[in-house]
C-alpha cells in the first residue's frame, strides 16, 4: 500500500523548470552563508568593522542574510508563477498538451 | 492583570480546540487538517509552530546575556527556511499524506523506512519538546507563582487537551492566532524600547531605583584580604575553578559574599549577588529567600560613547544599535559561578564583568571562534545544523500537508519566511534591551523578553507573558501531532498492519497524543535550568542528521534504496545522540568535569550530517533498489 498523498495535485508540467531554479537559488544562498560563517572562521575581526550608519559587518551581514532570504523567495515565487502560467497557457492552446520548457 | 489576560488566552485556545473539534473526524482532518487550510494562514503558522520557546525566550535571552551570538541562531534557523522553500516544499507536499514517513517511503513501500522514519520522528519531536516544556515552567512559575513542575505539568495537560480535541486543525490555528500576535506585540515592545533610549542608570521610567553596586578599598595581608572600612570582618575566601577569589564579609548581623578585584596593584571588593543553599534554608544575598528578597534584577551600561552617567533619550532603530556597537561603550553583563563555603553550603555567586559594545556586537562570547579549531569546529558545527536542520523537523514538514496543491506550499513557505524573518530581526533588539535595561534575571536568561516588558507596565507584560505561553502551547502542540502521527499512522498502521477503520485512526493518535504528553512533561521537569535555545540547536542537530539526508537524495539521487534511506535515518539518529550524550555540555548537566567529556564538540552536526549522507549513499550502492524510482 503507497501513500497517496493528502490532497491530489494533477502533473506539474512547470517541475522540473521549478526544481533546477530551486537549486540555482539554494546554491546562491549557501554560498552567501557560507561566507558569513568563513569570515567568522577565518578573520573574526573583521565582524568588528563598522560598515554601514555605525553599524559592523557582522549586524549588517547578519541582516542581510535576513533580507536576501525574502528576497530571493520572492524572486523565486516570481519566476515559478510566470512559468506555470506560461506553460498553462502553452497547454489550452495545444489542446490540452503540455509545452516544454525551453530549458528543459 | 497577568492572570486575567493569561486565563482569557488558554481559555480562548481551548475554546477554539473544541469548537474546531467537532469538525476533525477523519484522519485526514486529524492529521492533515483536511488538507484545506489557505496558504496565507498556514504562512503565518508556520511562524507559528517555528517562532517557538526557543526563537522568544531562548534567543533574547542569550542575546541579553552573550550578545550578539545568541543573534546567530536567528540568522541559522531563519537561512534554514531556503533548503525548505528551494529544495523542500512542492516536492514533499507532492509525495506524502500525513507525516515525515508517507514522503520518504512514497516511491518504496519499505517497513524499514515507515519504522526508521517514525523513529526519527519520535525522537526528533521528543528532543523538540524538552525545550518546550522547559520554556513552559520558566514562565509559569513568576506568572501564576506556581512551582516549575507544576507549571510544566499544566501545560502538558492543556496541550493534550487540544491536541486531542481537534488534532492538527486547531493546532494550525493556535499557531495562527500565536503567530500574529508575537510579531504585532514583538514590534511594540522594540518601539518601546528605541523609544526610552539608553541609559547608564536604567530605572524602567522611574518605577524600580537604580542599584549601584558598592565597591569597597581591601588590602592583602600574606594570603589574607582585609577590609580597609570600619565595621566589616572578612569571614572566609574561597576560589572558585575559574580562579576568581570571593570574599565572605560580615556587617551589621549580614553575611554576603563579595568579588576579589585587582586593578593596578589595588585591591578591592565589589559587591555582587549570591544564593546559599545549606540545611537550614536558602539565603539571597544573605536574606532568607522569600517574595520579596529575590534577586536583583541586573544588566546596563556603564559608559556611553565614553560617557558615565549619561542616557541618550529617544533613538533609532539603527542609532540604537550604533550606541551598542560603539567600543567607547561599556556593558555591566554578568556571570555566575557555583563554590562551597566553610560550612558545606553550596553558594551560587552572580558577578559583573564589563564588556565593551564592538565585543558584544560581533561573534565570540560564547562561540569562540578565536579560539582552538576545536572551538571552531563547534561553531561551524552549530551553523550548519541550524542550515539544514529547519526543512528536516517533521512538525514543520507535515504543515505542508494542511494546504491544498503544491503551489500553496510553496507560497506559505514564503509568508513564514517573511514574517519569521522579521520576527528575528527583532530578537536582536529585544535581547540588547533586555540586556540594558536592567530587567534581567541572573539565575535564568530565558525570562528576558518577558521581563523586558515588565519594565513598560504590568499590561505588556500580562500580554507577552501570555503570547509566550501560547508559544509553547501552539509549538508542542505541533509536535505533538507529529509524533502521534508518527506511532499511530506510520507504527500502527503502516508498519504493523493493525487493521482500523478511520475513527479507529483518530483514537490511537489521541491516545498516542496523551503518552507522548505525559513523556514531554517528565522531560520538561528533568532539564529544568538549561537554556532553551541550546536544547533546540541540539534538536535541529538530530533533526539535520537524521532526516535531511534521506529527503535530499531522495530527491536527487536515482540510485537511492530504502535501505540506503532506512540505514541513514537511523544512523542519523544514533550518531547524533550519541555525540551529544558523551558532548562537554551534557557532561556538565551529569554533574561531572566537561573536560572529561570524550567527544570536544557540543553540537554534533559536522559529523553526523556527513555520516548520515555516506551512509545512504554506501548501503544504497550495496543494495538493490526495491521499486524503480521515477526519473
Amino acid at each position: 500500500m503507497l501513500h497517496e498523498p493528502a490532497s491530489p495535485a494533477g502533473k506539474d508540467h512547470a517541475g522540473p523548470y521549478k526544481m533546477r531554479l530551486g537549486i540555482w537559488m539554494f546554491a546562491f544562498y549557501a554560498l552567501f552563508y557560507s561566507g558569513f560563517v568563513a569570515i567568522n572562521l577565518i578573520k573574526p575581526q573583521a565582524m568588528g568593522t563598522i560598515v554601514l550608519w555605525g553599524l559592523n559587518l557582522a549586524t549588517v551581514y547578519g541582516f542581510s542574510l535576513i533580507i536576501v532570504a525574502l528576497l530571493e523567495a520572492l524572486i523565486y515565487d516570481g519566476l515559478c508563477r510566470r512559468q506555470e502560467a506560461l506553460l498553462a497557457d502553452g497547454e489550452a492552446k495545444d489542446g490540452g498538451k503540455a509545452v516544454p520548457s525551453k530549458k528543459g | 492583570m497577568a492572570i486575567l489576560v493569561f486565563l482569557f488566552f488558554v481559555g480562548l485556545v481551548i475554546g477554539l480546540s473544541f469548537y474546531l473539534g467537532k469538525k476533525a473526524k477523519t484522519s485526514s482532518g486529524y492529521y492533515a487538517a483536511g488538507g484545506q487550510i489557505h496558504w496565507g494562514i498556514n504562512g503565518i503558522a508556520f511562524a507559528g509552530d517555528y517562532l517557538s520557546a526557543a526563537s522568544f525566550l531562548g534567543i533574547c535571552g542569550l542575546i541579553a546575556t552573550l550578545g550578539y551570538d545568541g543573534f546567530l541562531y536567528s540568522i541559522g534557523y531563519l537561512a534554514g527556511w531556503i533548503v525548505a522553500l528551494f529544495v523542500v516544499a512542492e516536492p514533499f507536499k507532492r509525495l506524502g499524506k500525513y507525516t515525515f514517513a508517507d514522503a520518504v517511503d512514497a516511491k518504496y513501500n519499505s517497513r524499514g523506512i515507515k519504522l526508521a522514519a517514525a523513529i526519527s520522528t519520535l525522537v526528533v519531536s521528543i528532543c523538540y519538546l524538552i525545550p518546550q516544556m522547559v520554556g513552559a515552567g520558566v514562565l509559569v512559575e513568576p506568572l501564576l507563582g506556581i512551582p516549575h513542575a507544576w507549571g510544566v505539568i499544566m501545560v502538558g495537560a492543556i496541550v493534550i487537551t487540544i491536541v486531542a480535541t481537534a488534532g492538527m486543525a486547531s493546532t494550525t490555528y493556535v499557531q495562527f492566532l500565536k503567530g500574529a500576535m508575537l510579531i504585532v506585540f514583538s514590534s511594540i515592545l522594540v518601539g518601546a524600547v528605541v523609544v526610552r533610549g539608553l541609559s547608564t542608570r536604567p530605572d524602567q521610567g522611574g518605577a524600580v531605583e537604580f542599584h549601584e553596586y558598592a565597591r569597597l578599598a581591601a588590602v592583602q595581608s600574606g594570603d589574607q584580604i582585609q577590609v580597609e572600612a570600619e565595621g566589616w570582618q572578612v569571614l572566609e575566601q574561597v576560589e572558585d575553578a575559574k580562579g576568581h577569589i570571593f570574599i565572605k564579609l560580615g556587617h551589621e548581623s549580614l553575611e554576603t559574599w563579595w568579588l576579589l578585584v585587582e586593578s593596578e596593584g589595588a585591591f578591592s571588593l565589589q559587591e555582587i549577588q549570591s544564593v546559599v543553599v545549606s540545611g537550614d534554608g536558602t539565603l539571597i544575598n544573605g536574606v532568607p529567600a522569600a517574595e520579596e528578597n529575590q534577586l536583583r534584577l541586573v544588566g546596563n551600561l556603564e559608559q556611553i560613547r565614553g560617557e558615565r552617567d549619561s542616557e541618550t533619550g529617544s533613538l533609532s532603530i539603527f542609532e540604537f544599535l550604533s550606541v551598542l556597537t560603539d567600543r567607547e561603550t561599556i556593558v555591566r553583563s554578568w556571570k555566575s559561578s557555583v563554590i562551597t563555603d566553610s560550612e558545606g553550603a553550596r553558594v551560587t555567586v552572580y558577578y559583573p564583568v564589563e564588556v565593551t559594545g564592538d565585543r558584544i556586537m560581533r561573534p565570540g562570547l560564547k562561540f569562540k571562534v578565536e579560539g582552538t579549531l576545536l572551538e571552531r569546529l563547534d561553531f561551524l558545527s552549530l551553523m550548519l545544523a541550524l542550515f539544514l536542520g529547519t526543512a528536516a523537523l517533521p512538525h514543520i514538514l507535515i504543515r505542508y500537508y494542511t494546504v491544498p496543491n503544491p503551489a500553496s506550499a510553496r507560497k506559505s513557505t514564503i509568508v513564514a519566511i517573511a514574517a519569521i524573518g522579521f520576527f528575528y530581526i527583532l530578537t536582536l533588539f529585544m535581547g540588547l534591551g533586555a540586556m540594558v535595561n536592567g530587567t534581567l534575571n541572573p539565575a535564568d536568561s530565558n525570562m528576558a523578553a518577558p521581563l523586558l516588558a515588565r519594565s513598560f507596565g504590568e499590561l505588556l507584560f500580562a500580554i507577552i507573558s501570555a503570547i509566550a505561553f501560547a508559544t509553547v502551547l501552539g509549538t508542542v502542540s505541533g509536535l505533538i501531532v507529529a509524533a502521534s502521527g508518527a506511532v499511530a499512522h506510520d507504527l500502527f498502521d503502516r508498519y504493523l498492519h493493525i487493521k482500523m477503520d478511520d475513527r479507529q485512526k483518530v483514537r490511537a493518535g489521541k491516545i498516542a497524543a496523551f503518552v507522548i504528553g505525559g513523556i514531554a512533561i517528565l522531560l520538561g521537569i528533568l532539564f529544568k535550568g538549561m537554556n532553551v535555545s541550546f536544547l533546540v540547536g541540539l534538536a535541529f542537530s538530530v533533526a539535520a542528521s537524521a532526516n535531511l539526508p534521506a529527503i535530499i537524495m531522495l530527491l536527487f539521487w536515482k540510485r537511492t534504496t530504502a535501505r540506503g534511506i532506512a540505514a541513514s535515518i537511523i544512523v542519523g539518529v544514533i550518531a547524533s545522540l550519541g555525540l551529544i550524550a558523551l558532548s562537554p555540555e551534557l557532561y556538565t548537566l551529569y554533574g561531572l568535569n566537561p573536560g572529561d567529556a570524550p567527544i570536544p564538540l557540543n553540537n554534533p552536526g559536522i559529523i553526523s550530517i556527513p555520516l548520515s549522507f555516506i551512509t545512504l549513499v554506501v548501503v544504497s550502492l550495496l543494495t538493490k533498489k526495491t521499486v524503480k524510482v521515477e526519473a
